[in-house]
Parts: structure tokens; sequence; C-alpha cells
């Protein structure tokens, strides 16, 4: 019996062996850790449908942008769309994978999810290091009926090159004119104050620890760790609270078939209901790649990902790209991508 | 006769040869190690001069490289780590070689190695979870009650309590580095012939003017020697201090402020610097550690020097 079981365990074995070079369209990606609890599910369903596996790192969009550009992975992430110039210097094509939100958490205890409101200027303030205690005037005036206690402001950034921060500065700098004087934009920038975490799991650790902690994660991040977001008021004056609704609006509100390469940011939305800092996740590839085998095996895995990922993006709190997105995404891998 | 002989000398020349090598490797491995880096770092050396070592300005958007933050934290925490890891390293040393009763020797001398093997990551995410929630709610906020007032000193203890920053940095070190000296301690105290502690007992000497007079003074050289072992570890710790210390670029005379080591700074930005003069800025860093280990080094063995020619006039 025992002796049936260890040779059925060694058939397998070198059956599995004999099988592995059968993987070789295996893929691997890396970049943005916005994106990576999504596409861990993506791959993991992926895998069970067609038996290919998607390996892919969080190590941060600046992080993706580097390894695609050495091209050491079949795909680079980013939340940073590259201007197209630069995608052209570099032959890189481009093309968003899926929509979500940048949602500012704070840890102040008492305080529960979504029950602190921030306008665009007061956050850009409390970034800035201008307003350092949660019970300051400018807070406490947009949240009539929350008590807010004496408790010190400790900001919380990323110290790694991230397109989280790229479209949390981008907004900082559209609604705060002395933040886009005094710090400016980019996937990192010279923080003012505060400590710096790496990822978004770096920076959901350190406010979770922090008493009096602000700083802001992708949303899946903050619900997954049973954080505090707040909600925040838009452009067109209203308060939203973020979720799959408010990153809808904000989709739904840009103009993609004029964005050249989907270059295209989409903080500050116009919209009653749009939520003000949500973000798109971009996938760079070569255009005339090396192995043009994996390049295929990676836009069929997208291909799959826009029909059958759209439930699972749901549920992670991203909104899937909107019917007509796709259908120009695959016109630009016919027009662009040569393989 | 002859035959034999010659292979004899030959094997001999052979080994000899051998061993050299394995020597010579060492020089050359450091020397490769000093060489890749400068020559990685050259390019933020030239474009900054000497503003490289003493700027606190390092912005990556903006391309510009200082690297006085991270040299200040570095240098910072590892002080922190060995005000507190030699004391109690000695007192552990001692403890275990002429205080504590046979049977309880072994054990702790093999929980003190069990603690070097801990790798650096859990010693950060103790530190994180653990220590720094714990500083932060009720060690700080009394220190910047009670210390942050006196004068001269205080100022090194006000800040944020946010249990996260230089000291909590320099507070894990020292646990980490603690087994490294002690053991090493530990190790030389029982290297004192007996009889010169028995004499030393027999004039009536304490347990104390024996450890002062004798024991350190016999130990002095490997004492010095498991010190900077220790602050070396201090020194190039990546993984535990990026956890604590805030990663900041910030400069502030207080302790209880985040910080920034060279060492964190490269592990946190280097896997994403795609803007070659970031790149080389944190190879430069990489070798500005190497030239502080270096002096550190240096510094040891000048003491050293110093004291054997003490002893020598005396």
């Amino acid at each position: 019996m025992i002796n049936s079981i260890k040779l059925r365990v060694a058939a397998l074995a070198l059956a599995a062996a004999f099988v592995a070079p059968a993987h070789a369209a295996d893929i691997t990606g890396a970049g943005a850790s916005f994106i990576f609890p999504v596409m861990t599910r993506w791959s993991a369903d992926y895998n069970k449908a067609n038996g290919t596996r998607v390996n892919y790192q969080s190590i941060g969009s600046g992080g993706g942008i580097a390894q695609i550009k050495g091209a050491t992975v079949d795909f680079g992430s980013s939340d940073a769309p590259l201007p197209p110039e630069e995608l052209a210097a570099a032959g890189l094509g481009q093309f968003p994978s899926a929509i979500g939100g940048v949602v500012p958490v704070v840890n102040i205890p008492g305080i529960t999810a979504g029950q602190v409101r921030f306008t665009g200027p007061v956050l850009a303030d409390i970034f800035l290091g201008k307003i350092t205690q949660w019970n300051d005037p400018a807070i406490v005036a947009i949240n009539e009926g929350v008590t807010l206690p004496e408790t010190r402001i400790t900001v919380v950034h990323r110290t790694d090159g991230s397109g989280t921060t790229f479209n949390f500065v981008n907004y900082l700098s559209k609604v705060s004119p002395e933040w886009q004087t005094k710090v400016g934009e980019g996937v990192s920038v010279k923080w003012p104050t505060g400590i710096g975490g790496k990822g978004n799991e770096g920076v959901a650790a350190y406010v979770k620890q922090i008493k009096g902690g602000v700083g802001y994660v992708e949303l899946s991040y903050a619900l997954q760790s049973k954080m505090s977001y707040v909600a925040m008021q838009n452009k067109a004056g209203k308060w939203v609270q973020p979720g799959a609704e408010s990153f809808q609006a904000a989709a739904a509100s840009a103009d993609w078939a004029s964005a050249k390469d989907f270059y295209l940011i989409m903080t500050d939305a116009p919209g009653d209901a749009s939520w003000p800092i949500a973000a798109t996740n971009f996938i760079l590839m070569y255009k005339q790649p090396k192995d043009a085998a994996r390049s295929k095996a990676v836009t069929d895995f997208f291909s799959w990902v826009y029909v059958n990922g759209r439930t699972q993006a749901e549920e992670l709190h991203y909104v899937p790209l909107p019917e007509p997105l796709v259908k120009q995404v695959q016109e630009y891998w016919t027009a662009n991508f040569k393989f | 006769m002859r035959y034999p002989r010659r292979t004899s000398a030959r094997a001999d020349r052979f080994f000899a040869g051998l061993v050299a090598s394995a020597g010579y490797f060492v020089l050359f491995a450091l020397a490769g190690a000093a060489i890749s880096m400068f020559w990685g770092g050259r390019e933020a050396i030239t474009t900054f001069g000497f503003d490289f070592f003493t700027s606190s300005n390092w912005d990556v958007g903006a391309g510009q490289f200082g690297a006085a933050v991270a040299i200040f934290g570095t240098l910072v925490s590892a002080t922190i780590a060995m005000l507190i890891a030699v004391p109690i390293s000695f007192g552990i040393a001692l403890f275990l070689t002429e205080v504590a009763p046979n049977w309880l020797r072994g054990p702790v001398a093999a929980a003190i190695e069990l603690l070097a093997g801990i790798p650096s990551i859990i010693y950060g995410m103790w530190g994180l979870f653990v220590l720094a929630p714990y500083l932060g709610e009720h060690i700080y906020p009394w220190v910047n009650d009670n210390l942050g007032e006196l004068p001269l000193i205080g100022a090194l203890f006000q800040g944020p309590p946010i249990g996260i920053g230089l000291l909590t940095a320099g507070l894990v070190l020292a646990v980490m580095v603690i087994p490294f000296t002690s053991s090493v301690m530990r190790e030389v105290f029982l290297t004192v012939p007996t009889r010169l502690k028995e004499s030393a007992y027999a004039l009536g000497s304490t347990k104390w003017e024996v450890a002062w007079d004798i024991v350190l003074p016999y130990t002095r050289t490997a004492v010095i020697g498991g010190v900077f072992l220790g602050l070396g570890r201090a020194l190039g710790e990546t993984m535990a201090v990026t956890f604590v210390i805030g990663n900041a670029y910030n400069i502030s005379a207080s302790l209880l402020e985040p910080g920034t080591s060279i060492a964190s700074s490269i592990a946190n930005e280097f896997a994403e610097a795609v803007d070659p003069l970031h790149k080389s800025a944190l190879l430069a860093l990489g070798f500005v550690l190497f030239v502080i280990t270096f002096v550190v080094l240096s510094i040891s063995r000048l003491m050293l020097r110093q004291l054997k020619r003490r002893e020598g006039t005396v």
C-alpha cells in the first residue's frame, strides 16, 4: 500500500519533471503594488483555466519601469503612465489593465472608516506639515459632529518609487498651488514631513502602528487591513466615499479615445460622483520583443482578464475596463505589437 | 632519499601557494568591492563633488543627491547601539565567567549564540510590531516630558513620540549586537589564567576589582576587537533598521525623529533606481559606508597600537 503510494508520488514527480518544460510559456511581470492583490487572483484563476502561470512581483511602479527597460521581465506595470515620447524612445507599448483608487487612511482612536472627511487643500496642508493636530480648526470645520482628539498627526508616505504616490501628489498639485511649487509631482518626491514605508503594504503597516497616523494606499489594502479610510470632496464640490461606484464615475469622465498611448491621468475628475484620486494601472511591453511567444502569452493573459477577470476585480474593489476601452486596447495591440 | 624529499618540498610549495592564494583572495575581494562601488558611484561624486558628502538634500525627483542625512543616521543609530550594547555585553560576559553558578553558564551561553542566529528581518518585525508601539505609547511620552526639559541634552529627547525613529533603530541594533560582542567577550574572559585571578582574590580583591584590574587588561585587545565587530554589524545592518528608522530624509537634533541610514536607503531605493544618476548615488552611498567601516577599523587598530606602546613604557 505504502509502496504503491510512494510509486505513484515518484511517478507524479517524474511526470512533473517532464511536463515542466511545456510550461515555457510561464510569464513574468513586475511593478506596481497597487494592482498586486487582483493580479494574484487573476494569475491563480488563469493558471486553473489555461495552465499558464503568471508570476507577478510587487516591487513598485518605479521598479516595474526599470525591470521592463532592462528586459528582465515579460511585462512591467506602472500606475504612472509613461509619456508617448518616452515609450517611443524605449520601444515600449502601454495599455491599461484595471482602474482603482488611492484613498487616504487614518489611525485616530474612535474613528471608523468613512467617518472623517477631507477637502483637497486640507489633505495637501496635512502632507505639507502645516496642519499638525487632528483637532486643527481646518479639519474640525469640515467634520461637524465628529469628535477629533488633540493628537499629533504623523504623515506616512512611500519611500520607493510609486505610482500610488504619482497619482496622489498629482492630485495634491492640482488642488494646492503651494504643493505644486514646493513639492511638485513624480513617482517619488521630496516629502516635507513624515516617515516612509515601502510599498502599499509598508504604508498600511505604519499607519496601523502609529496613533494619529495618516497615509495613502490603494483601496483594497485599506479594506484588507481594516483601516479607516476617509471621504473626500471632489472637483464638483460633493462629498464622496471611495469604492467601485466613485471610481467608475471617475473612469467614465475620462476621454480615452483621444489619449495617445493611453497617456491619461484621472485625478481630480469632474462629475458629481467621481472619486478625486482614481488611478489607472498600466502594462508596459516591448513592441518588438526578443521572445515573441512569451509576449503573445502576456496579451493572451490580458485578453482573458478583460473578459473573465471582471468579477475578481470587482470583488477586490477595482473597476474593470469599460467595453469600449477594451476594444481600443485590442486595436492598439494589433496596430503596435509585432508578435 | 633525495627523491621523496623533493616531492615533499614541492608539495610544501604547492600548499604554501594554495594558502597564500586563499589569503590574497580576501585582499582581492576587498579591493574589488571598493573599486566597483567607487566606479559605480563616480558619476554622482563627479556631478556633485564634495557636496555629495555634506549636502542633506536627497531629492530623487529633482535629481539632487546628498549623503549627509544617511551618513548622520548611520553614525547616530550605531553610536546609540554601542552605548547600550557594550556595557550590557560586558555584564553578560562577566556574569557568565565569574559570577554565574556552573549549571547556568552553559544554557545562557547557548541562548546568546541562538540570539546571534536570528535573521535580522525578525528583529525588524519585532522592532516594528512589538517594540515601537510600546515605546511610542509608554516610554517616549515619558522621555519627552521628563528628559526633554533638561539643559544641553534636552533637545535630544524632544520630538514626536511615534515609536519609530533613530532611538528605536539604535535600541533594536543594540539587541542585535549584544550576542556578538558578549560571546566574544565571554570567550576571551575564559582565557584569563586562573592563577592570576586566584592570586588577586587571595590578596582580598573584590569581584569588580578582579574584573577591572585583571580580566580586562589581560583581554583588552580581544575585547576591543569584539566591540568593533559589533560596531561593524551595527553600521551595515539593513533590514531591521529599515523597519524602524522611519525612512525620512531628515536631520534633527531629536533622537525620536525619524531618519534614514545608508544601508536602509539603498535597500529602499535600489530596485527602482531608473535614473542612472540615482543608481550611481546609491552606489556612492555604499562606497561611503565602506569608507566609514574602514575608518572605524583603522581607529581600532590605532587604539590597540597606542595601548601596546603605553604598556611597553610603563
